[in-house]
């Protein structure tokens, strides 16, 4: 195959979006989690339980979590396609960096319903 | 000012005879008039012939000095030499090919401001005097079309190390607003069009060391943000 350069693959807005509206929801939480845990001031096992027993809380850490594996999503890969050229290897990088996340997001969300 | 002694330290390679690049260790008595750091190179160059740099206007509007002093690019005709450490260390400006000592092959940065058409595309008959503005509209151009292209923001951001091929660079994306941005061209979308990829425009991440470096003041940054907005317009 001609090594010629290729580029123009017309995407990237959407990321640079969803990276931004993921830093917000994480910086929007981080103030929700803050006042809870200064109101609730849990200091035992059970009460720390005891605050993500609540449905709300359940529901806006696994918002968190989401918004946080898919900012790292386009964190990691933007550094995979800085510093690592070849494209196989890149590609592979890409899928595992992708299966590692959705393993977390199943995994946060076997930890968080099962409390 | 008076006379005084100078060091610098040169990065020197001439491909025909050096092997690899190295540091020469010169030090030159400046005269009283000399204040700009291409005064001194002047005065070296009639030292040593073989040192090799480029310049032409000396004021700062070609753009050809521009160099990497003490670790920061610059142009050499705009630096006052009395501001700077000693010894003045001079290099090529990084990550493009160097031709020999101070001399870069620029065909790289050429090639991505050539990609985003820097001109303007009006396909309407061309009127009789020419095509007008509104003095609010000319005030958007401001800080855009006043880049001389000496290479110094490009070449001191390593998104553009890294990809010199594929990211268009701060150069190039401050002249590529400076189209969309302008009232009388009519390719907006096509140039959106042309710059949403992920490597074209979005390897930015906004480090802004093209606004820290930029000889004429210009905030490529802020250019690039303007170009994510309008995108963001017209997606969303």
């Amino acid at each position: 195959m001609i090594n010629r350069i290729v580029v123009g693959a017309h995407y990237g807005l959407k990321d640079w979006i969803a990276q931004r509206a993921t830093a917000v929801i994480m910086a929007v939480y981080s103030v929700i989690m803050g006042a809870v845990l200064l109101i609730v001031q849990p200091n035992t096992f059970e009460a720390w339980r005891g605050v993500f027993a609540n449905g709300f809380i359940k529901f806006v850490t696994f918002i968190f979590f989401v918004s946080l594996f898919y900012h790292v999503w386009i964190g990691v890969r933007d550094i995979w396609m800085d510093y690592v050229k070849p494209t196989g290897l890149r590609l592979t990088l890409h899928v595992l960096t992708i299966a590692a996340l959705v393993g977390y997001t199943a995994w946060a969300a076997a930890i968080l319903w099962r409390l | 000012m008076s006379k005084r002694m100078v060091q610098f330290s040169i990065y020197r390679y001439d491909p025909d005879k050096d092997d690899a690049p190295y540091m020469q260790d010169i030090t030159i008595e400046l005269e009283p008039t000399d204040r700009k750091l291409l005064d001194a190179l002047t005065r070296l160059k009639a030292k040593d012939e073989t040192l090799s740099y480029r310049r032409s206007c000396r004021e700062g509007v070609c753009g050809s000095d521009a160099m990497n002093i003490n670790g920061k690019n610059g142009l050499a005709c705009l630096q006052d030499i009395d501001d700077l450490k000693q010894p003045i260390v001079l290099r090529p400006l990084p990550g493009l090919p160097v031709i020999r000592d101070l001399v870069v092959d620029m065909t790289q940065f050429f090639k991505q401001y050539h990609s985003i058409k820097p001109y303007l595309i009006n396909n309407d008959p061309p009127p009789e005097r020419e095509r007008l503005q509104s003095p609010e509209d000319r005030e958007e151009l401001d800080g855009l079309y006043e880049c001389i292209l000496c290479a110094c923001c490009s070449t001191s951001c390593p998104s553009f190390w890294w990809n010199p091929d594929k990211f268009v660079g701060p150069a190039g994306l401050l002249a590529a607003y400076r189209f969309l941005a302008d009232t009388r061209d009519q390719a907006t979308n096509e140039r959106l069009d042309n710059l949403e990829d992920p490597y074209r425009l979005f390897r930015c991440h906004t480090i802004m060391n093209c606004v820290d470096v930029c000889p004429k003041g210009l905030n490529p940054t802020k250019a690039i943000g303007k170009i994510k907005d309008m995108m963001v317009r017209r997606a969303v």
